[in-house]
């Protein structure tokens, strides 16, 4: 028995070998801890963990990445409450629900750990709970800049096909491209439902009824891929519309490749994780830190810049 | 001298029986988990009064849901419910007090009395169709879950109802859930610089631990509720009776349908009690709330020494079970181990403690 038990200590202690040396402190690298409500299963933020794992690398600093295993808001609120108690030299957190992580997040901010809050969430919440800043995509900016780009293309007009309308979001994606354009949103917003057919189907009736309709957003890989068959099947495509779509997935990619797509938003998860590593450790160095928030997205993938996404695909991008 | 000694009945050193008790091995573990924590993260921060209060906090919730699984589990049952009924408490409450314009009291009675009926739903199914209970209440665990994500979607187009944290406010019930004790005595130890405060901010100068969180005070008085309750009582004998042999205990007169209905309803009870804490807590209850939490609960339990097949285990264990579950979580995040190997450490914690509670028990009841 005390074989096993000795066993179990010396696996505790393979397994946390780093910590043992607590180097951090002694060597000047500072510690910093990576917050997200993302679960386990979620892929998406592997971008993000291995931009921090970049970052903290060239800055010889320490980033620890935790999220709760299932998603639990509520468990990811007692790791922000951990993380305070372990007094790192600064939070990197994102503001997945505002009436859950306020509390936790504000008495951080009050025990004088600098605060950076990313991906979800507002700047004004941001500020509100007295963070640095605000690492984000504005969902309503995004698709403004995206509809000055439609504008460029020739639009006029256009089409919102809204797969998640109970989002708040989703919609201020739509009202962003709508102001970009200079036009009304009016009517152009669609509820088209998650289902794809039904999606598919709704675009179709859409584009025959409207049938001067000169450019399409849709709002991810939901919206996107039956839209793609749905422009198809009406012989669009090419030069005849200008559609863009936010995130990338592989196919996507093949439409922008077939020139079916002509620009997809990118928030570009790698800054979210890499920046505030960046800022943290030069404030906690030396004091410095821009005073505004940052805008991580949109950025805009085309053809032209396609063959690097695609290689950094899941990795970095 | 041969009056005295009856050869039917083994003797054994009093010190033996002391020490060889079903939570040794839980005793044992939590002496383990501590050592090693204080010698990898003591200077994390993981031991004072800040980090104390957090793991002690999660280890409270583990310890409310294990309580109830750990009587369900010694009467011969399972929940796999739980987790679900956490989530749809916290629906209920969410909906009743924010949509429906509920007192927050009467909210979370009819919380309460929603999920006891639940309970006592299983209960009966289980006991009525003789199917076991693993498949009876992995059902609820799919329907509850899906009920709770299509009533909050229903009533906001949502599946996070916000906005209970103004309402509750004043309210003498969810004070009882939400609320903290002694808060006086930590702002006196905070006035005499015995406890760290806040140094900027609107709160500058309040303690930053400002009281005992009530979820704490909740997972005291359950645990000390069941252990008298299977220690103390004729009833916690029947919980032991019906687990360890219903056949058996009803020939004696064991009313062995009634304790099992009963004791699902006490687990039902419990995860209510851990979702209002949380609903009160947060301010918010989300349909996603409670994920996995019934193996959570049943991790604890076993890690305490009870047996899976019924009729053996202690509520010190269970808790103790909960203590470790919970300063281990936290512990590793203290001791800035890789996150993913959280569930490595879960896993050969568990094997390890079942083996070892597996040779305690071969000890105490002599079976080879």
């Amino acid at each position: 028995m005390k074989t096993l038990l000795l066993g179990a200590v010396a696996l505790g202690l393979a397994v946390t070998g780093q910590p043992l040396s607590a180097s951090a402190q002694e060597t000047g690298g500072e510690q910093f801890v990576l917050i997200s409500h993302a679960p386990d299963s979620d892929s998406w933020w592997n971008t993000i963990r291995n931009s921090i794992a970049l970052a903290a690398d060239e800055l010889d600093v320490t980033v620890d990445y935790r999220n709760p295993p299932t998603g639990d808001l509520a468990d990811m609120a007692r790791i922000v409450e951990q993380s305070t108690a372990a007094q790192p030299n600064g939070i990197i957190v994102t503001i997945a629900d505002f009436d859950v992580l306020s509390g936790p997040i504000r008495a951080a901010v009050d025990q004088g750990i600098p605060v950076i809050t990313i991906n979800s969430g507002t700047a004004e919440q941001s500020a509100e709970l007295g963070a640095l800043m605000h690492v984000g995509q504005p969902e309503h900016e995004a698709g403004r800049l995206a509809g000055i780009r439609a504008k460029e293309g020739g639009a006029t007009s256009f089409l919102c096909v809204n797969h998640y309308i109970t989002n708040p979001a989703s919609v201020e994606r739509c009202q962003g491209f709508a102001e970009g354009l200079g036009v009304e949103l009016g009517n152009q917003m669609i509820d088209s439902g998650l289902d794809p057919a039904q999606v598919q189907n709704a675009v179709s009736a859409y584009l025959t009824a409207n049938p001067d309709t000169d450019a399409i957003l849709t709002l991810g890989p939901n919206s996107a891929e039956p839209t793609i068959r749905a422009v198809a099947e009406q012989g669009l495509g090419g030069d005849d519309i200008v559609f863009a779509t936010f995130d990338l997935s592989p196919a996507i990619a093949q439409a922008i490749r077939d020139d079916v797509i002509d620009f997809a938003i990118d928030q570009q998860p790698f800054l979210q994780g890499y920046l505030p590593v960046v800022f943290l450790t030069n404030y906690s160095r030396y004091g410095v830190i821009p005073s505004n928030d940052v805008n991580s997205g949109p950025g805009f993938i085309t053809v032209d810049n396609l063959d690097q996404v695609e290689a950094l695909a899941g990795e970095y991008r | 001298m041969s009056a005295a000694t009856d050869e039917r009945i083994q003797t054994r050193s009093r010190l033996r029986s002391a020490m060889i008790r079903p939570e040794l091995g839980a005793v044992c573990g939590a002496i383990l988990v501590f050592v090693f924590f204080f010698a990898i993260a003591r200077d994390s921060g993981m031991f004072n009064l800040q980090g104390t209060m957090n793991w002690t906090v999660v280890s409270a919730q583990f310890a409310i849901i294990a309580v109830g699984a750990c009587l369900l589990m010694i009467a011969g049952e399972f929940d796999l419910s739980v987790g679900s009924m956490i989530g749809f408490s916290g629906i209920v409450i969410a909906i009743l007090s924010v949509q429906w314009g509920w007192p927050v009291w009467a909210a979370i009675l009819a919380a309460f009395a929603v999920a006891i009926a639940i309970g006592a739903l299983n209960g009966f199914l289980v006991i009525r169709t003789g199917l076991p209970s693993f498949i009876v209440t992995l059902a609820f665990l799919y329907i509850l879950r899906g009920l709770t994500i299509w009533l909050s979607i229903l009533t906001t187009r949502q599946t996070i109802i916000g906005g209970v944290a103004p309402l509750a406010e004043g309210d003498w019930l969810a004070w009882l859930f939400g609320g903290k004790l002694f808060g006086g005595l930590f702002v006196w130890m905070a006035e005499n610089d015995w406890i760290a405060t806040y140094t900027r901010g609107a709160r500058t100068g309040q303690p930053i631990v400002d009281g005992i969180p009530m979820v704490i005070m909740w997972a005291l008085a359950l645990i000390v509720f069941a252990h008298i309750l299977l220690t103390r009582t004729r009833f916690g004998n029947w919980i032991y009776a019906s687990g360890g042999d219903a056949q058996a205990a009803r020939y004696v007169g064991v009313p062995v349908n009634r304790v099992k209905i009963l004791m699902f309803m006490f687990t039902a009870f419990c995860a209510t009690v851990f979702a209002t804490c949380q609903v009160m807590e947060f301010g918010s209850a989300a349909a996603d709330r409670g994920l996995l939490k019934e193996f959570e609960a049943i991790i604890c339990v076993v890690i305490g020494g009870a047996l899976l097949t019924g009729g053996y285990g202690t509520i010190v264990g269970a808790a103790l079970g909960a203590l470790i579950f919970g300063v281990v979580q936290q512990g590793l995040f203290f001791a800035q181990a890789e996150s993913s190997l959280f569930r490595v450490f879960l896993g050969t914690i568990l094997i390890l403690a079942v083996i070892f509670n597996t040779y305690i028990r071969r000890m105490i009841t002599g079976e080879r």
